[in-house]
């Protein structure tokens, strides 16, 4: 019952404080689902694996600000992140660019899929040869078996 | 025999791989501000608190940016290494000191008009520096955070070491050890004086 007590404090308690941070957007929803977009493609600094969409610190709230300010100035979209880029580094996108230093973290799955092929190949034609040196010719009673196996088999 | 060679040396690889991976700082991001001027700002100085500082002002010299806190633990932690620091070397050292009223969550900033945070913050900010000593040339006051925003700051302390022609030269993220000091910070900036 106690539990059940904080529990409902705790929810009312919740209301409260995000009725606290301001959304001074909300009244146009483009802007907003904009706002949302962008926050999601930027990685929160303080809380590397989380975007400044999902995260609460302080720096993700201020961040998301700032993305505010600069959509209700008319930036577009590319000057918002290359703001962002330019004080935090390529560190702040999720989706890293394609450069000389990030070659290995976008080719590297198709570096693996390749040597993972090469390696199946390799088997195959391994297992292929072994296969074959057991394919020694039928001795006579062999091949006398074979012969009658197939023939009963033939009118059916 | 030869059975086991390419496990193992998969093995090898791989713990390699995990022991560089693990002992990488994470939060040590490369700053793309390295080499690139130093952002401009004007801020009013927590004393004299009817002067304000921009970056300018110090062209010529080669000076630290420290971000700091009150609010801030770890800066507890690197203040001794900054004080220590002040009395041995005469350079400026700019505190900025950053969202000192916002950064406490204890604070609600929107029930605040701009004077009383203004006010609330110089007073946090002098006391703490009163407490645990005053290592600053001067300190400025970023109370919303913007030049903070500017200068890529996401983990206070940070520090920035400016060059004559303005340039910032290196950043360190994260408290100033009494290592960082003599192993990075001192020698950068013996080398930045004599250029």
């Amino acid at each position: 019952m106690k539990h059940l007590l904080s529990v409902i404090c705790l929810v009312i308690a919740s209301q409260f404080a995000t009725a606290g941070e301001a959304q001074p957007l909300a009244d146009d929803p483009v802007a907003e689902k904009r706002v949302q977009a962008l926050s999601e493609e930027l990685r929160c600094l303080v809380c590397q694996n989380q975007t400044i969409a999902d995260s609460h610190a302080e720096l993700a709230t201020d961040l998301k600000r700032e993305i505010r300010t600069m959509i209700q100035a008319g930036k577009s979209d590319k000057e918002i992140i290359d703001f962002m880029v330019a004080r935090y580094g390529d560190f702040v996108l999720y989706k890293p660019p394609v450069k000389a230093t990030t070659w290995l973290l976008w080719g590297g799955p198709a570096l693996f899929m390749l040597i993972g092929l090469i390696a199946l190949v390799r088997y195959l034609r391994r297992r292929a040869g072994s296969l074959q040196a057991d394919d020694a010719p039928l001795s006579e009673a062999e091949t006398r078996r074979a012969a009658e196996l197939l023939k009963n088999d033939a009118p059916r | 025999m030869n059975k086991f060679v390419w496990p193992l040396v998969g093995f090898v690889v791989l713990v390699v791989l995990l022991a560089v991976g693990l002992n990488l700082n994470p939060r040590d991001v490369p700053s793309p501000l390295v080499g690139k001027p130093a952002p401009t700002f004007n801020l009013g100085k927590l004393n004299p608190p009817d002067q304000s500082f921009a970056p300018k002002d110090l062209q010529g010299k080669v000076w630290l940016l420290n971000v700091w806190a009150s609010w801030c633990v770890s800066c507890r932690q690197e203040h001794p290494v900054l004080v220590e620091f002040s009395k041995k070397v005469k350079m400026p050292l700019v505190g900025l000191n950053y969202k000192e009223v916002r950064g406490d969550t204890s604070f609600d900033v929107t029930r605040m008009k701009p004077e009383q945070e203004q006010s609330l913050a110089r007073e946090r900010a002098g006391q703490w520096l009163a407490r645990h000593g005053d290592p600053y040339t001067f300190s400025v006051l970023d109370l919303d955070g913007r030049v903070g925003i500017d200068y890529g700051v996401y983990g206070v302390p940070e520090t920035y070491v400016i060059d004559k022609s303005g340039v910032i030269r290196m950043k360190h993220t994260g408290p100033i050890t009494p290592e960082v000091l003599e192993q990075k910070l001192l020698p950068l900036i013996a080398q930045l004086n004599k250029a």
